[in-house]
């Protein structure tokens, strides 16, 4: 088991409560996911340079620290905001350079999203832990990606929780267990493409990004993905102004969407929904099993 | 006072649900209304008791499960297996269903309103359902026994592995499944369909709908058939 939730905001005036209306949305499935929890927001992207989203393990770290050694070593200014052991690097350098310079300085450090939109979180603990360690409510965006974990397929780690992140601006959720994921994985190696972790789901994010990558747009991707994935899945796909649904052809796992003038709204349960405003006259469905629901922040 | 109202925003769950099995029939309460009901699981299971109750709101997984005597309606959406395992009694779906409703029901008559999703009636012994949307792929799978009225379109795979269960369509079947098939409609199917349209509140005419029934070859191994069905 696990939860999955979305929120796009429709209204510009609601992007600054996003992560306060995505709370309780997160916390309302912390039942079915209550060892790990992530979140992916997307907000107005950067006119110059990418961010990255990063992580330390350790409570705390000099975030500091590593803005200036980046100047140091590679001439090329850095901002570097954190808090305890979760920071937002910013620069112009090009995102391999950066990936390379922090593998070699930092072994320790995991990116955990790199982009112009994206802001990423996930760590152990239960989703109300993770989202106040994080403040997630404090959030603010287009459009958020969620994640309550129970782990089945790999084991309960930081780098395990969902959302799970690939080239840039890109992250995926999982509820459920793929079948072929090694299958997937080796053919994906054999491009060149790097794994971080042993879990199912990020064979599922790699592909996809890599098929965006080869050029296709994310509803082609995805179209691919149900002929190459097999297993159990709803996923929740987030680029820099998409947010997409789909599930397997089985469903298997739920979803339930929840959709207003002002907003689109996603968890494995309704529980999840049932405190948005104005969700009495939301209009409420099931996603069809192998169809694609595609929103635009 | 013979009805009561439980506020599931304020009351535990079970609390409302001991009180179903407990207290209603002691009390002499004959309907229980619940609010705020907010998608939470396992409303109203196990009621084994002539009390009618009304869900106001979205109801989560299991709604009215095994449900023994009593009619539960829920004004708006029902998840998963909503009626599974009931026993006898109504449940009157007014909105749409999720998977597996009606799973395994022995007995009684589910109505939903709206569409269901995959899976509606999987394993029916007995129990009759009535959807006046349509039914998602699966549908029927494997029942044994009972009676589905579908007022809409049925998914993929209708009827798999149907044993005695019979099934009316008045809309499109997008396929069947293995060792289902349209059969004649005879004088019973008319007047059956006819009775559970009346009991769910529905002015088709039966003569609209086509029976799918269980052409048996399933019944006993047959080696010739190479495992394809």
């Amino acid at each position: 088991m696990c939860g999955i939730v979305g929120l796009l905001v429709k209204t510009p005036a609601l992007r600054a409560r996003l992560g306060e209306m995505l709370v309780p949305m997160m916390i309302g499935m912390t039942e079915r996911g209550p060892d790990s929890a992530g979140l992916a927001v997307f907000s107005a992207p950067l006119a110059n340079g990418h961010k990255y989203s990063l992580y330390s393990g350790t409570a705390s770290f000099d975030w500091e620290g590593l803005a200036q050694q980046l100047f140091t070593h590679l001439r090329m200014p850095a901002q570097c905001e954190g808090h305890g052991n979760h920071a937002v690097l910013i620069t112009e350098l090009a995102p391999a350079a950066v990936r390379q310079w922090l593998k070699e300085n930092f072994p320790a450090l995991h990116v955990l999203s790199c982009g112009r939109a994206i802001d990423l979180y996930k760590d152990i603990g239960t989703p109300s832990e993770v989202a106040q360690r994080y403040n997630f409510g404090s959030l603010q965006g287009s459009h958020a990606v969620g994640h309550t974990r129970m782990a089945t397929e790999s084991a309960v780690t930081p780098d395990r929780a969902h959302p799970f992140t690939a080239g840039e601006d890109f992250c995926l959720v999982h509820n459920g267990s793929l079948s072929n994921p090694y299958g997937l994985r080796r053919k994906l190696e054999t491009e060149g493409i790097h794994f971080e972790t042993d879990n199912d789901t990020e064979a599922a994010c790699r592909f996809l990004e890599w098929r965006m990558r080869e050029g296709d747009e994310l509803e082609t991707a995805i179209q691919k993905g149900f002929e190459e994935l097999d297993g159990f899945y709803t996923f929740l796909i987030g680029t820099e102004n998409k947010l997409a649904l789909v599930r397997d052809p089985f469903a298997c796992k739920p979803a339930v969407v929840a959709e207003t003038d002002d907003y689109v709204a996603i968890a494995s349960e309704f529980r999840s929904l049932a405190h948005l405003p104005d969700v009495k006259n939301a209009h409420i469905y099931e996603p069809n099993p192998e169809e694609m629901y595609v929103w635009t922040a | 006072m013979d009805s009561m109202n439980f506020d599931l925003a304020t009351t535990p769950l079970r609390d409302l649900n001991r009180f179903l099995h407990q207290d209603a029939i002691a009390q002499g309460i004959k309907q229980v209304t619940v609010l705020h009901p907010d998608g939470a699981h396992n409303i109203a299971v196990g009621l084994n008791a002539p009390v009618t109750v009304d869900i106001e709101g979205h109801a989560g997984y299991y709604a009215a499960g095994m449900l023994k005597h009593g009619e539960v309606t829920i004004h708006g959406n029902a998840g998963t297996g909503v009626a599974e395992n009931m026993m006898s009694g109504k449940v009157h779906v007014k909105g749409f269903a999720s998977v597996s409703a009606g799973a395994s029901a022995h007995g009684g008559l589910l109505v939903v309103d709206g569409d269901t999703s995959l899976r509606c009636g999987i394993s029916l012994k007995g129990g009759d359902i009535v959807v006046g949307g349509s039914v998602g792929s699966f549908s029927g799978f494997m029942a044994q026994a009972g009676r589905m009225v579908i007022c809409g379109n049925a998914g993929d795979a209708l009827g798999d592995s149907l044993y005695e269960a019979v099934i009316y369509v008045r809309g499109t079947i997008k396929s069947l499944g293995a060792d289902a098939r349209l059969e004649e409609m005879t004088e019973s199917d008319y007047q059956a369909v006819g009775e559970l349209l009346v009991a769910a509140g529905y002015s088709y005419d039966p003569h609209e709908f086509k029976r799918v029934a269980s052409a048996k070859s399933l019944y006993h191994w047959n080696a010739d058939a190479n495992q394809e069905y």
